[in-house]
């Protein structure tokens, strides 16, 4: 709308235009975070490689997830805090159905249907989305806000469920499944990444790799080639999640979602089934958000383990953040949302706190000792004024703030820029691109002509 | 009462004065068919025929009731819609106008009665069903898609898109067909844009268009969805005089090229000087029915509105 945005928007065109001008945002944001982090890292000695894999595997996790609930809020305007119950719904399904078969029933180990990796990452889908479903046909008859209660509540609900000690264990044709109880549940089906790449037909490329590493790198060659090759399957989940979606939205599909977000009653009124059009989007999101939650937490969250503990309503709102940092309603700032909040909220405080403890290590003589407790710190401030010893347990601590750090920015996103970084802009929800065909000025609207005589073909009403 | 409507003649006799706006050539083409197939339905129904396929009238209410709690706001109320005519539905505050109009587009499920649109009964369909059988709607404050351009506002409406089905959205093979068809939409909404003179705000978010803008707006995204009844609710109102003239100039050429209305409007100078047949409502009932004419000479009406008791 505004002066400076009329070059992006003159070029906007066609499709394929709009799509290079956003894979070039996308890229030069991401080329931004690894540069800095990269020689940061590089400048202070830090590890290098763990670094860089372990920013990607975050910012593609919350690219996914962003992009998800995209479709729920940032189209259709539904209001779904619960996001990570269905991402747990999603990895447990998977769990359940690829976890290999329990050989030992009597020692009490909890087993699964033994069902390769990949097809259980699609059944955790497919129950995350018919569990959205169940959700769903109750609640969206309900006003906006109540779904959202319903959705937070599930998810808490389902937290208590995983947990459950009932159905921690139980046979299914004489096989022992279950959720795991207090205790979780381990993810021992092998290296993800091996059995992913497997499923390709790929599996020699994983050997290459680690073969190639074994010689060249320190340390477990086959744990580094995961983290590669756990960062390639991520990014194209994300470029797979962009491109579904995006292709969704610029479509009459997209256009119904957006103008049930904007006046529900009013597309009705034009024919539209909207509980029909919410059902579907609910479903299809709730299923992206369980495919997400099997990506997340089959390596990054739970380090081989899920455990009830780990889906805890701030993962939603984590992700809710970056929705609103990259503007909701746009899958390109989404991915960029994701990114962002990933790099500078989610581990930027993390890295920090790395970076100041080399810093201060180094500067420890002038400054003196870094405090080991908040009492130790206060001390010489009620003592003698001495704010030092304070700032520097502040400082070393730096990622406890970092909650503080993230509700101080979303409060000044909140007040300056509520619409996030593209939620102001136009993207036409439309399969072609909408200037005006050129022939329509002279052709003109069939109503026009007078006494409507001659138009019994196009528009009006006599047609039929 | 719904003794009163069945005062058909007074309906019959003035179709020819209809005519006058109403495009002649639909009429005397579907007239004959029409008048030899309702001969059960007499006079009234043959006068008002212009359908291509049924012997109905596009729009029929009868004897609609509807009460919230202990207030009964429409009692009985009965008319029908000539296809191809400019109807107004009028009637002082409380006479149920309102509500007669939800009950007839779904939003409201009346307690008894009946809605026909072209023969079919819709009684009690949701509102989106009532909008796909053809009788679609305007609200009486525009309610545009705010953060949608004015042309995607309008690309929306066309009933039964390919692309509104997901997998076809999706899928390579079966985008070419959706595309291809939002191909047409996307010159069609042109087009309408056009007609209406706001085609130099196709590119604007609908939310920054004027009030009137808005109405105008909405008046073409209906036209889109290919409607056989359009029902108006308090399409003036809010409306500046000289976009007033606009939009009646527009009702009126549309009128005048098939397009069948039915108009609920407060102001009855308004529908006195521009409908064809105005339906007068009052505590729920009609009062009377007619063209301009007979209605101003009803003094029950001005009684009406002058909130006085009247007999109806």
């Amino acid at each position: 709308m505004s002066e400076t945005e009329a070059p992006a928007e003159a070029s906007d065109g066609g499709l394929f235009d709009r799509g290079g001008n956003d894979l070039l945002l996308i890229g030069a944001v991401l080329a931004a975070i690894y540069l800095v982090y990269a020689g940061v890292a590089v400048l202070l000695d830090l590890r290098v490689a763990g670094t860089l894999i372990d920013l990607t595997r975050w910012i593609g996790l919350f690219a996914i997830v962003t992009l998800a609930l995209n479709l729920h809020w940032g189209y259709t305007g539904l209001f779904n805090i619960g996001v990570v119950g269905f991402m747990g719904v999603g990895v447990y399904a998977t769990a359940v159905a690829s976890k290999p078969v329990a050989t030992d029933a009597a020692a009490g180990a909890t087993g699964g249907f033994g069902l390769p990796l990949w097809l259980g990452i699609i059944i955790g889908g497919i129950v995350a989305g018919l569990f959205g479903l169940v959700i769903a046909l109750p609640a969206l008859r309900l006003r906006a806000d109540y779904l959202a209660i319903v959705t937070v509540a599930v998810s808490e609900i389902l937290r208590f469920v995983f947990r459950n000690r009932s159905i921690a264990s139980f046979d299914v044709g004489g096989r022992s499944v279950g959720l795991g109880g207090g205790d979780g549940l381990q993810l021992d089906w092998g290296s993800e990444a091996e059995l992913l790449l497997d499923a390709l037909f790929l599996g020699g490329v994983y050997d290459w790799l680690v073969n190639t590493l074994e010689g060249t790198v320190a340390g477990n060659p086959e744990a580094i080639a995961d983290g590669i090759v756990y960062g390639l399957i991520l990014i194209a989940f994300v470029i797979g999640y962009y491109l579904l979606l995006q292709r969704m939205a610029n479509s009459p599909f997209g256009r119904v979602l957006k103008a049930i977000r904007e006046d529900e009653e009013a597309a009705g009124s034009l024919g539209k089934d909207t509980a029909r059009f919410k059902l579907i989007v609910f479903m299809i999101g709730c299923g992206l958000m369980g495919v997400a939650g099997v990506v997340w937490f089959m390596n990054a969250g739970g380090q081989g383990t899920i455990n009830s503990t780990q889906f805890r309503p701030e993962l939603t709102f984590y992700v809710w953040i970056a929705l609103i940092i990259g503007g909701a309603g746009s899958n390109t700032g989404s991915v960029l949302g994701g990114a962002i909040f990933a790099a500078v909220l989610f581990q930027g405080p993390r890295f920090l706190q790395d970076v100041i403890r080399e810093f201060v290590n180094l500067q420890q003589a002038p400054l003196g000792d870094v405090p080991g407790s908040f009492g130790a710190a206060m001390a010489p401030v009620s003592g003698n004024l001495d704010v030092v010893p304070l700032l520097l347990y502040t400082a070393s601590r730096i990622s406890d703030m970092q909650l503080l750090i993230m509700g101080l920015v979303l409060i000044w996103l909140m007040h300056n820029r509520p619409e996030g970084m593209l939620g102001h802009r136009k993207e036409h929800a439309a399969a072609v691109s909408l200037d005006r065909p050129e022939d329509t000025s002279s052709k003109g609207f069939a109503l026009t002509t007078d006494g409507g005589t001659t138009d019994a073909t196009d528009g009006g009403q006599t047609d039929e | 009462m719904s003794d009163s409507d069945l005062n058909g003649s007074e309906v019959a006799t003035d179709t020819p004065a209809e005519g006058d706006h109403a495009d002649g050539e639909v009429e005397t083409g579907a007239d004959a068919d029409a008048a030899a197939e309702t001969d059960s339905r007499g006079l009234q129904a043959a006068g008002s025929e212009t359908t291509d396929d049924g012997s109905n009238p596009p729009l029929q209410v009868e004897g609609l009731h509807k009460s919230f709690g202990g207030i009964t706001a429409v009692d009985g109320t009965s008319f029908e819609v000539a296809a191809g005519s400019l109807t107004g539905l009028i009637g002082p505050n409380g006479a149920g106008k309102s509500t007669t109009f939800n009950c007839i587009t779904g939003v409201h499920e009346p307690d008894s009665g009946l809605v026909r649109l072209k023969g079919e009964d819709i009684t009690g369909l949701a509102p989106h069903d009532i909008a796909d059988r053809g009788l679609v709607r305007t609200f009486q404050i525009a309610r545009e898609f705010a953060e949608m351009t004015v042309l995607e506002n309008m690309m929306l409406a066309p009933m039964h898109q390919r692309g509104e089905t997901l997998w076809r959205s999706i899928l390579p093979g079966t985008r070419d067909s959706v595309i291809e068809q939002e191909q047409e939409e996307l010159e069609r909404s042109w087009e309408a844009l056009e007609f209406f003179e706001i085609d130099h705000l196709a590119d604007e978010y609908a939310k920054n268009l004027s009030g009137g803008q808005r109405k105008l707006l909405e008046l073409a995204r209906a036209l889109l969805t290919d409607p056989d009844v359009l029902l108006l609710d308090e399409p003036f109102a809010g409306v500046n005089p000289s976009l007033e003239e606009r939009l009646l100039d527009h009702i009126h050429e549309l009128s005048d090229s098939g397009y069948t209305f039915l108009i609920v409007e407060h102001d009855m100078d308004l529908i006195m000087q521009n409908c064809e047949r105005i339906v007068v409502l009052h505590q729920g009932r009609v009062l009377t029915k007619g063209t301009p004419d007979e209605v101003r000479s009803d003094e029950r009406v001005l009684e009406a509105y002058l909130g006085g008791e009247v007999e109806s």
